[in-house]
């Protein structure tokens, strides 16, 4: 079974140290929540794990399938199956949308016929709620927030990778979108069966997907590890009380 | 200083003119067309403009072209003698990778017989001549058309404007001559490539086009293949008339081998309502200056001037728009694409002019430059010159390089570097590119992308 493993990870941008030890395993089809609050190390992780140019690992291992990571660039790890849904996805005028997503799609499974990529990339529009204008926009230049979100969803049903890392897609989303979203990861993780990793700051996104487990990051360390119950508990009653036992 | 390329001409040539040029040499050019005596007058009087006219005052250094060094007239049949072996490898392997067809190779390369699309060309003729269409070599249109060529030739540029319109105007040979009557449309454009096997890629090629009122064309000159000429100066002049509500594109491709001066200069005078588009995408050449100008001369007339540029290696793409609001209620957008890689300058040169006491005129710039090596370079000069309390402008400049963020967002879904900057490029100048018909859209991307590998810094 395919496993994401990430073995006391230390990491660090612009020469200050984030992470400070990170120890993780993800299987196949699980779905593990990190929650923390702002500058605990979230976003750090998530770039990390993809290999930004950015952040630098200091120590430790990031593996895939005993496979390691930490030297491949973002377009390799990409190519064993692992995906990033940005917090922030940046804007790149004049390129096409589908045009982007068949070139990638054909580089990390190999080249498909544009009829049946259209055909596939419409079915996912369709399955996962999103709005088939996406087919005629540029990639996230002139999108709205939920616009962008639903792009990144779209990318991710187009890649099947085997762990996605999504990093506070719940930030600025509605309800409704919220809710389209959520249904969309669930659908994707069981079809493929995905692990996830699923970062954020609210409790909110988790009344609509239910992680297998639930991890609290402080100061670039995983504090307390639970499972639903502790999303909850700390819904109700703070990150404080966990940081003071840390 | 440009590349020098040895060629070993043949020496059956009919007629090659010997360097410089002299009074007897234009009395051969007119002698030789058989031309109406006021033509052998105009390009006399042209010749003598040339030799007063100073060099451009602007722009980037002329001086190491030399006109004393070059061949002004080479008969049509005889350019075409250049051996493919004396062709220089890197454009036959462009050739190549742009999967350019054999004949077409030999063409451009200035080596071809006969172009094989002459029979296409007929057939179209023929559709175009039933319209009232008049599409000819501007010879042609000389001698079959010579009331209409003479009340417009030289009206929109006249020989006086700059030492090399004043020079096409002594020596031009090869281009256009198109004439659309009134309310006809032509769906397709009209391609100069189906007449490449006349003269169409002359040194000092001359394009007069007169679209009549309510005429709509789509002018599509060049290709993206490189074209190869062993003369290292091109110093062409196209006019243009939109006649009240027509509307004129005139796309052009140039990708000129990087031993030529490109020197071009290019004018429409737009009417009522009518509306001219220039699309000019250069990329080849050792130095281009053009600036495409609209002269929007009447109530209505709206002019657009899209540009994209690419200076590689030591190329100077000195490019930009000149428009005129004569006239109320004016509309002007510039669109300006440029891009510099290696120790390329790319630099947009602009001029927006609004007369005396004109109304409710309107004019919008957008420049936007993509440095991609750190010793490429990018200059701005955008001039405004307003006599109208009712103009409004509205000038955008940014100045750009490949984001590392986006950069890693693509990486992030599967692309390599090279591919995912290529991609940035495309996306880029993709404002300019869509305008163009498909087939020369892909051309030009692919293009583009070769010209980018292995450059990015």
């Amino acid at each position: 079974m395919p496993t994401l493993e990430i073995k006391n990870l230390k990491a660090s941008v612009e020469d200050k140290d984030i992470l400070k030890g990170i120890n993780l395993k993800i299987n196949s089809g699980e779905i593990h929540a990190i929650m923390g609050q702002n500058g605990s190390g979230k976003s750090t992780l998530c770039n990390t794990l993809m290999g930004s140019p950015r952040f630098k690992i200091q120590e430790g291992i990031i593996s895939l399938d005993n496979e390691e990571l930490n030297n491949l660039s973002p377009d390799k790890r990409a190519k064993k199956g692992l995906f990033l849904a940005f917090q922030n996805p940046i804007e790149i005028p004049g390129v096409h949308l589908p045009t982007f997503l068949r070139s990638v799609v054909s580089e990390v499974h190999g080249r498909i016929d544009p009829e049946k990529f259209i055909e596939e990339l419409e079915k996912n529009i369709d399955e996962l709620n999103l709005k088939k204008d996406l087919l005629h926009r540029d990639l996230n230049d002139g999108l709205s927030g939920g616009e962008k979100k639903q792009s990144e969803l779209l990318q991710m049903a187009m890649l099947r990778p085997k762990f996605a890392i999504i990093d506070e897609i719940d930030s600025g989303l509605d309800i409704d979108a919220l809710k389209i979203v959520a249904e969309g990861i669930k659908s994707i993780a069981k079809k493929h069966n995905t692990g996830i990793v699923l970062i954020t700051h609210y409790q909110r996104i988790l009344n609509y997907i239910h992680p297998d487990f639930v991890h609290i990051i402080n100061k670039g360390k995983i504090i307390k590890s639970g499972d639903k119950k502790l999303a909850e508990d700390l819904e109700q009653n703070g990150y404080i009380k966990y940081l003071k036992d840390a | 200083m440009p590349k020098t390329i040895q060629t070993h001409a043949n020496h059956k040539l009919l007629y090659k003119s010997p360097k410089g040029l002299n009074e007897d040499l234009i009395k051969k050019i007119s002698e030789e067309k058989q031309e109406p005596e006021w033509m052998t007058e105009y390009r006399l009087k042209a010749f003598k403009l040339f030799t007063r006219i100073p060099m451009p005052t602007f722009g980037p250094s002329l001086s190491n072209l030399n006109l004393d060094n070059i061949h002004y007239y080479i008969k049509p049949q005889d350019r075409i003698k250049t051996r493919w072996e004396d062709v220089p490898q890197d454009i036959k392997d462009t050739f190549e990778r742009l999967g350019v067809p054999e004949a077409e190779r030999k063409f451009l390369a200035g080596t071809g017989a006969q172009f094989e699309s002459e029979m296409v060309y007929h057939s179209i003729k023929k559709e175009l001549a039933e319209k009232g269409v008049i599409f000819e070599s501007i010879e042609q249109g000389l001698k079959n058309h010579p009331d209409l060529f003479k009340e417009y030739f030289g009206k929109i540029v006249p020989a006086s404007d700059n030492k090399f319109a004043a020079l096409n105007s002594a020596v031009w040979s090869g281009g256009s001559f198109i004439y659309i009557p009134k309310n006809v449309k032509l769906d397709l454009p009209l391609q100069a490539y189906f007449r490449m096997n006349t003269e169409n890629l002359g040194q000092f090629e001359r394009t007069l086009i007169i679209a009549d009122e309510g005429a709509d064309l789509h002018y599509m000159e060049g290709c993206t293949a490189p074209v190869y000429s062993t003369e290292s100066l091109h110093a062409a002049v196209v006019e243009i008339v939109a006649k009240n509500n027509a509307r004129i594109q005139y796309s052009t491709i140039q990708n000129w081998s990087e031993n030529i001066y490109n020197l071009v200069t290019k004018r429409a005078f737009a009417y009522s309502n009518s509306e001219v588009v220039w699309l000019d995408c250069n990329i080849g050449s050792y130095m281009t200056m053009k600036y495409p100008a609209i002269y929007l001369l009447r109530d209505g007339a709206k002019g657009e001037v899209h540009s994209l540029a690419i200076s590689s290696k030591d190329q100077q793409q000195d490019t930009g728009a000149r428009i005129i609001h004569g006239a109320d209620n004016t509309r002007s957008n510039i669109i300006s694409k440029t891009i510099a890689l290696d120790e390329g300058i790319s630099t947009y040169r602009g001029i927006i002019k609004a007369n005396k006491n004109i109304k409710n005129a309107k004019s919008k710039v957008k420049c936007d430059t993509l440095l991609l090596s750190p010793d490429a370079i990018s200059n701005t000069y955008p001039q405004i010159k307003s006599n109208s309390r009712d103009f409004t402008i509205e000038h955008e400049a940014s100045v750009s390089k490949i984001n590392e963020e986006q950069l890693f967002y693509m990486k992030s879904r599967g692309l390599d570097e090279d591919e995912a900057a290529s991609q940035i490029v495309n996306g880029f100048a993709d404002p300019i590119v869509k305008r163009l018909p498909m087939e020369y859209a892909l051309e030009l991307n692919r293009l583009m992308e070769m010209e980018m590998e292995g450059s990015i810094a």
